[in-house]
């Protein structure tokens, strides 16, 4: 069961705002997908590896090497709020 | 030139022969329809007046392609059927992008999508649901629901899609067309706006097989830009092209044949297995007794990695902005405001499952279980070639016909598994309900054997015409 109180904290994790008439509707959602994904208890996966990755017998390294990518301005054009060649945003020091 | 829609991609561009006037005026043809019928579709988000083409040469050069919107094009918008990219412009090339322009073929456009491709009927698009060609009331599948409706209309030859949970197989088994989702690995997904990364592969819409092996040819490859590409040979796929399943040993998993299917689609799949005895393939019967976990394992991980992919749409680099005090209040305004509620729904289940106290009990466990359904198909291909299913239980649903969150996600029921396991599949016309809607079969293939699914499939097409029968809507 997902309550309200649980969904307010997981949605200030994703950092997404919620209404509070919301959190109720998503509430019930979330417990009825995780009751059925509860199904997974169901199994007895003590000694299984979990499996983090497909073909991942190697690291695979690259050489370090700067290159020019030379679309800084592309970049910039995307900002939603720039100033010169910097992303804009509020004050974050006190 | 109404005749070219019953033309394949590969045949069209035998017809252009490098021609720029002819390419010119297969391009006009196609882009005229796609504006015509895209009022009655909505199958695109946009389309493009002149190609996006490089001058490159190969068999498929001067043949139109729409691709998916969450695959960069630079110059070009990329949305994700979200408002939180709407004004977004790549900044560069996908790799299949710079392989699709270099072996010549003209990008005619971004198709419609479940934003982000959260979803399996293309109605969480921001532009509104795409229709199916057969029945406009009704979902093309999803997330590449557009990619599959475009083909399926003969909007363009071919289109390019992503699946990480089926979103290329369903819609092309609801649209009555072949859709191929690689082995992981195979096509590089540099350029590919990330969804579940362990998941995600681009992969090819086509009419039929021959264009299908066409096409992955030109996208297949290791790329270094991309650090899950495989560097494994890429065989020539046309050379599966070949009617021969003798001996060929295909394995019926009872799990994927339960009561739930619908008995059109159950009727439709035992004609190809009968189809596939009598050319001599050896049908077994095998059991994949993970299956039914498949879909739970799949919404914790693609929902866990989808919460941590999409953290970076926060208003400040790209994207819309919604004004704030703070940035904190930043972040949270702007995705309150750009996710719509598939897509929120999805980061706030993946959240909890990667949240500490929650984390060993959801995402570890599926991660376990998805050792497990990997090791069923590890163990099958010991027996067996190919594996052969329905692609979904039911034909395509109405528009507005799935309410509730967890139905929809079982829609995705036997398409999933492959993703989990990185191994290939392809969905591909293999019938049609006596309402005259499309049923797709699924072949799942070995790891790195996309080659054997082309010549399987490609057997049964040359013995069949669903594959060359068209919409109604294709001839408005």
């Amino acid at each position: 069961m997902v309550d309200k109180k649980i969904v307010e904290y997981v949605a200030n994790l994703a950092r997404i705002e919620i209404p509070p008439a919301e959190a109720e509707h998503i509430s019930a959602q979330l417990s009825d997908i995780l009751a059925y994904i509860d199904k997974l208890k169901e199994l007895n996966v003590e000694k299984v590896e979990p499996l983090r990755g497909l073909h991942l017998e190697n690291n695979i390294f690259r050489k370090d090497e700067a290159l020019a990518s030379g679309c800084q301005e592309d970049i910039l054009k995307n900002a939603p709020v720039r100033e010169g060649n910097y992303f804009k945003i509020p004050k974050v020091i006190e | 030139m109404v005749d070219l829609i019953s033309y394949s991609g590969t045949a069209i561009a035998r017809a252009i022969k490098g021609n720029s006037s002819t390419r010119d005026s297969v391009y006009a043809f196609f882009a005229a329809r796609a504006k015509k019928l895209n009022r009655s579709l909505n199958s695109f988000v946009e389309i493009y007046d002149e190609p996006v083409c490089g001058d490159g040469v190969s068999s498929l050069a001067g043949v139109p392609i729409a691709i998916k919107d969450n695959i960069c094009l630079k110059g070009k918008k990329i949305t994700c059927a979200s408002k939180i990219l709407s004004s977004h412009v790549s900044v560069y090339d996908a790799t299949v992008v710079a392989r699709l322009k270099k072996a010549g073929l003209a990008i005619i456009g971004t198709a419609n999508m479940d934003e982000f491709a959260f979803g399996s009927s293309t109605e969480n698009s921001c532009y509104g649901p795409a229709k199916n060609p057969w029945d406009t009331s009704r979902v093309p599948g999803g997330s590449s629901g557009g990619s599959a409706a475009i083909v399926a209309a003969r909007l363009a030859p071919f289109a390019l899609g992503s699946d990480t949970g089926g979103s290329i197989r369903q819609p092309a088994a609801f649209c009555g067309v072949v859709g191929l989702k690689p082995s992981y690995g195979r096509v590089s997904r540099y350029g590919l706006v990330a969804f579940g990364s362990s998941l995600d592969q681009i992969g090819p819409l086509t009419t039929n097989f021959i264009d299908c092996a066409h096409l992955l040819n030109i996208i297949s490859g290791f790329d270094e830009h991309d650090s899950t590409s495989a560097s494994v040979t890429v065989p020539d796929f046309s050379a599966a092209l070949v009617e021969d399943v003798d001996n060929l040993k295909i394995g019926i998993p009872k799990e994927y044949y339960a009561s739930t299917l619908a008995k059109d689609v159950k009727d439709a799949i035992g004609e190809v297995i009968a189809f596939f005895k009598k050319r001599g393939a050896q049908v077994i019967d095998i059991t994949l007794p993970h299956t039914e976990y498949a879909v739970a394992t799949y919404y914790i991980i693609g929902s866990s990695e989808a919460s941590s992919n999409l953290q970076r749409f926060d208003g400040i680099k790209y994207g819309s902005r919604q004004t704030g005090n703070c940035l904190r209040d930043i972040y949270t305004h702007t995705r309150a405001q750009g996710f719509g509620s598939e897509a929120k729904r999805r980061i706030f289940l993946g959240t909890y499952s990667l949240s500490s106290g929650y984390y060993d009990a959801y995402y570890v466990r599926a991660l376990k279980v998805r050792r497990l359904i990997k090791n069923d198909f590890d163990e099958a291909f010991k027996t067996v070639d190919v594996i052969l299913t329905p692609t979904s239980p039911t034909p395509a649903f109405k528009i507005g016909e799935k309410t509730d969150p967890l139905s929809m996600y079982l829609s995705d029921i036997y398409t999933i598994s492959a993703n989990l396991a990185g191994i290939p599949a392809v969905s591909f016309p293999c019938g049609f309900t006596k309402d005259k809607l499309p049923i797709g079969a699924q072949l799942i293939g070995k790891d790195f054997d996309e080659a054997t699914l082309i010549r399987a499939g490609y057997t049964f097409q040359c013995a069949t015409d669903y594959h060359t029968q068209i919409p109604k809507i294709a001839y408005e």
